[in-house]
């Protein structure tokens, strides 16, 4: 029986000529990532059991980013934890304020992740970097502390379920609606301990952003990774910007899936998760009475720039409804960067909208944009559970960057304009 | 290993959110971030529990984020044991790599009603309700888990 594109990915760092699902592994580590929040909890651990030496200094990420510039005296001293470490051991990749970015946005555009890495992150949206081909998924802070120690994870190998996409999506559409109805035909668990594998004719309509956003969010299926077959496109992104040279791995034509589903992009809709589960989705043209108090556009789902470049499409020469509070956060500096010199933040605070450099701090109700009792937001994020933003009598709307830049307009859930 | 203590019972898909939520994130202190375990979904549980009791939930427990200061704060309240339908998989690696026993069991997580007490015998996944006086039997875990859980976690485990 032949292997799915992760399980070949698996095999290959576990020394192994094939592996099959269920199938306990070590596996050797291309990169070891942790942030802020996670990554003292690791160095905590990492000290207690006596370790003195990470494995390789060029393979450990460590990104601040969940609270900074830092929001209070206990989360700056997490980050001189961070800081201290990532100096003491030399890491190569830390990302410190003017740096840093949302991790998930900032490691694929700076050429940290690669097609065919096998990596794990102290972060549950690590699976983003199956958008590039790599296997990549989210573990605790104790396997964080591991892997920088030893180089290798252990993991069940895990089964798949395959995706066959086909068309295009529509113009009102990109992958975060895509991710979103997937989560809802599934559910929160529907993909639990299984790989989500992307494949079909559809994939080479699908922007690299658009994967990263589809991969972002697997995690929310209950997925240990999801991923995407290499292309032009990934080849494309992937020239000349990463340090490492890509190995492209393809599922076996006899690979077993557990389940194969079909989904036309063509017949997606503009989608939105309704409080509190990411599963319980809904047209957006279902919702136009559902009044809100906040937009959120940013995070490591969709702060990238073709999220930005939507939110401009809606906001240019247009004003945020009264009433609403508008923040806009792109994910990296680099995009920060770029959407000053497109005109693009000029045009979103000429909307009445609010601007800031890359922070993770609303999405997870951490800071800049906590919602009062009874307040609704609509949000570009990935997680809309009870107290996510804030108040536990708040709510949050999950929608792409056009739904919610189209409802910062109007002041309720609005679908995109067709034109 | 044992845990013997009263039930306390939750539903389908608590997330790492509720158990601990983000705001309180700026410190890696368990005992500061054990006071806030479960409040937003249940604001007694910290004042009502007591060593060695036992969390029973549906499917997917600890979905979400993969902050391992959730199993820490449900340890560090003296939870012995929690007993799911299922458990998020970066929850499950989590709580074996600290320590806290957790076990899947449908039926127990269906028929074992709050409040009961139960006692838990975790070499043998046998889960007995002492108030109704009905067992239960859990899966156990594989052998490459059984020796991380052992060796009291996965560092240890790796420094053997």
């Amino acid at each position: 029986m032949g292997m799915t594109m992760t399980q070949k990915i698996l095999a290959s760092h576990a020394g192994l000529p094939e592996v099959k699902a269920g199938q306990l592994i070590s596996a050797k580590l291309d990169l070891v990532l942790g942030n802020d929040i996670t990554t003292p909890v690791a160095l905590n651990e990492f000290n207690k059991a006596g370790f003195d030496s990470v494995f390789d200094k060029d393979r450990i990420a460590i990104v601040l980013d969940h609270f900074v510039p830092n929001k209070d005296i206990k989360a700056a001293e997490q980050s001189k934890q961070c800081r201290e470490f990532a100096c003491a051991h030399c890491v190569s990749h830390f990302y410190d304020v003017g740096k840093m970015g949302i991790e998930h946005a900032l490691l694929p555009e700076q050429g940290v992740v690669t097609a065919g890495d096998c990596i794990i992150g102290a972060d549950s949206h690590t699976c983003t970097y199956g958008a590039v081909g790599a296997f990549s998924t989210g573990v605790g802070s104790t396997d964080m502390a591991a892997g920088m120690a030893t180089g290798t994870a252990w993991f069940k190998v895990p089964a798949a379920i395959k995706f066959e996409l086909k068309n295009s999506l529509p113009k009102t559409c990109s992958g975060k609606d895509v991710i979103l109805t997937i989560i809802g035909m599934i559910g929160v668990d529907g993909a639990l301990y299984k790989s989500m594998e992307f494949s079909g004719d559809g994939v080479k309509s699908l922007s690299m952003d658009d994967r990263l956003c589809i991969c972002n969010m697997a995690i929310e299926a209950g997925a240990k990774n999801g991923i995407f077959p290499v292309d032009d496109i990934t080849r494309a992104y992937l020239n000349g910007r990463t340090e490492r040279r890509p190995i492209e791995f393809s599922a076996d034509p006899d690979a077993e899936y557990e389940k194969v589903i079909e989904i036309d992009l063509s017949k997606i809709v503009p989608t939105v998760s309704c409080p509190h589960l990411p599963e319980n989705t809904k047209p957006a043209s279902e919702l136009s009475d559902i009044k809100i108090d906040q937009v959120v556009i940013g995070s490591c789902t969709n702060g990238r720039m073709e999220d930005m470049e939507a939110a401009y499409s809606v906001l240019n020469g247009k004003k945020v409804a009264d009433g609403v509070r508008c923040i806009i956060i792109p994910a990296t500096m680099a995009i920060y960067k770029e959407c000053i010199e497109k005109g693009y933040i000029t045009a979103f605070i000429d909307a009445g909208a609010v601007v800031s450099t890359p922070t993770c701090g609303p999405c997870l109700g951490g800071y800049m944009g906590i919602l009062a009792e009874g307040e609704r937001c609509i949000a570009t994020t990935n997680r809309n559970f009870v107290g996510r933003m804030g108040h536990v009598k708040s709510e949050v709307y999950l929608a792409s960057p056009l739904t919610a830049a189209s409802s910062a307009l109007t002041g309720y859930i609005t679908a995109p304009k067709e034109d | 290993m044992n845990t013997k203590g009263k039930v306390f019972k939750y539903p389908d898909n608590v997330d790492t959110d509720v158990i601990i939520p983000a705001r309180y994130l700026n410190t890696s202190n368990a005992e500061e971030l054990s006071k806030h375990c479960m409040e937003d979904i249940d604001t007694e549980f910290v004042k009502n529990v007591n060593k060695g009791d036992v969390m029973v939930a549906g499917w997917n427990f600890g979905c979400g984020s993969s902050r391992e200061h959730a199993p820490l704060v449900i340890k560090t309240c003296g939870t012995g044991c929690v007993i799911a339908k299922s458990f998020a998989r970066i929850f499950y690696r989590n709580a074996i790599n600290i320590g806290l026993p957790i076990l899947e069991c449908e039926q127990a997580a269906d028929e074992i009603k709050a409040g009961d007490e139960v006692s838990v015998d975790f070499d043998t996944g046998v889960i007995t309700d002492m108030t109704t006086n009905k067992t239960y039997q859990a899966q156990p875990f594989p052998e490459f888990i059984q020796n991380i859980i052992s060796a009291g976690g996965l560092l240890k485990s790796l420094k053997k």
